[in-house]
């Protein structure tokens, strides 16, 4: 569902541009809202959020579809957490649809995907290892590394049961925008990925946008 | 496909319950559905790295299917294959679904605490997961989307999920064959969009088998170029394996 904000750049408190490849991190308070901004058109920015006060209780891909009774996310969904509470609801949407099925590019899901040799390529999990790592303040290491949400990435399931990768169907300029339900660890990893033709092997840059 | 006709352990778990045990590879699990109707919850790692665990969308985007069936490989994080589906019955298992909480179950079902109702009381499969997984220092952090066996979610064109009532039937059967040496954690709560009256409990039978080698030409293994490599990486591991 296409649903534009209200909120104005001008007016944002925090801005940052994360290029391909690098991570994001940043706690988000209750009640802020956060716009993941798609600078160049059909980047994917893997997105996975915690519970700020105790990473424990996570952003949940299969608790958030089920309990909202939809595999696609875009304005008006909500984003369930391991414990079964609201973390996180998606307020804007000029995108439509985003995906969190498909997971991150691993260097080892790499090898599998695209051949055994592509296996030292730079990949989404490796940029939120870094960011664990280079954050020990978290407590976080690869255990809390889990299925995430692929914002600007289409992932169309059919009838019958298969599971295709679309074209993007994201553009320069579009965004997604989701207003904080408890203080939120927002840990994005830009892609790095060069294999997908979806974002015709060229990865760019977002920015990350929040209102307090 | 089997060396012995005959299960080497063969095992009734009730519904509404849980369990767990270490597979060694080159072994089948054989999964029954005894009555009709069961839900099998069921996560996997590897015992001597627990950090080595299943994921869910690397199986399905490498195998570009929304469901399980034979020919499917269960791919870990690491880009092997823990098991390879080598039979089944039913040409749909759930894994997009995740599993059922204490206050679903007590709202569609009601709370029937031990207390109430002693060994009958009303499991879910998020604390029947936390209770398996702690006997190998495992907890919250290591819970992740798991499979559902024996259980269909389908969805229409805009992405609206529906579960699909009635799907298995008495005998349905599921044939398991280890790859790597794996821990096996199970549940037979309710699938968490069963919408039947009553607490949906129906047991599991399992049995264990040999497994005959696996060829070159083995359909799982040539099923696609994202499995023969991911059999590939698991055969690297074991090479420097006793
Ligand atoms: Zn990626």
């Amino acid at each position: 569902m296409i649903k534009e904000s209200e909120l104005h750049p001008e007016t944002a408190q925090f801005r940052e541009i994360v290029p391909a490849g690098e991570y994001f991190l940043k706690v988000v308070k209750t009640g802020e809202t956060v716009r993941i901004l798609d600078l160049e058109g059909n980047q994917a920015a893997d997105t996975l959020f915690y519970n700020a006060h105790n990473p424990t209780e996570r952003y949940s891909a299969v608790d958030t579809i089920r309990e909202q009774g939809n595999v696609y996310l875009t304005a008006g969904s909500k984003l369930m957490s391991s414990e079964n509470n609201v973390m996180l609801e998606i307020t804007a949407d000029t995108c439509g649809r985003h995906d969190t099925l498909g997971g991150a590019c691993a260097a080892e899901s790499n090898t599998t995907r695209y051949a055994l040799e592509k296996k030292c390529m730079h990949a989404c999990r490796d940029s939120w290892l870094v960011a664990v790592t280079e954050h020990d303040e978290l407590g976080m290491t690869k255990r809390d590394i889990t299925h995430n949400i692929n914002f600007f990435m289409n992932v169309p399931v059919t009838a019958d049961g298969g599971l295709t990768f679309a074209d993007g169907i994201s553009d320069a300029g579009k965004y997604v925008e989701l207003r904080a339900e408890m203080d939120v660890l927002v840990m994005i990893s830009n892609c790095p990925q060069l294999n997908n033709p979806c974002n015709a092997y060229n990865p760019t840059p977002i920015e990350v946008l929040v209102w307090s | 496909m089997l060396h012995t006709a005959t299960p080497l352990y063969d095992d009734l778990i009730p519904g509404g319950s849980h369990w767990s045990f270490i597979m060694r590879r080159g072994h089948v699990l054989r999964l029954i559905d005894e009555t009709g109707g069961a839900n099998v919850g069921m996560l996997m790692y590897n015992p001597e790295n627990p950090l080595e665990r299943y994921n869910m969308p690397d199986t399905l985007k490498n195998q570009h299917t929304f469901l399980l069936t034979r020919g499917h490989v269960l791919l870990s994080d690491m880009g092997r294959v823990f098991a390879s589906i080598i039979r089944d019955d039913l040409g749909w298992h759930d894994t997009v679904s995740g599993t059922c909480n204490a206050d679903l179950v007590a709202q569609r079902w009601g709370r029937k605490t031990y207390q109430d109702a002693h060994n009958h009381y009303h499991r879910n499969g998020f604390s029947s997961f936390l209770n398996e997984l702690a006997k190998y220092g495992l907890g919250k952090k290591d819970l992740t989307a798991n499979l559902n066996w024996f259980s269909k979610v389908k969805t229409d064109d805009d992405g609206n999920m529906a579960y699909v009532r009635d799907h298995s039937h008495a005998g349905a059967t599921v044939d398991l064959r280890f790859e790597m040496d794996t821990i096996v954690v199970l549940h037979t709560c309710p699938h968490p969009l069963n919408t039947a009256a009553e607490y949906p409990s129906h047991p599991l039978r399992y049995q264990l088998f040999r497994a005959a080698p696996v060829t070159d030409a083995d359909p799982c293994k040539i099923s696609s170029p994202e499995a023969t490599r991911a059999f590939a990486n698991t055969a690297l591991y074991h090479l420097m394996q006793p």
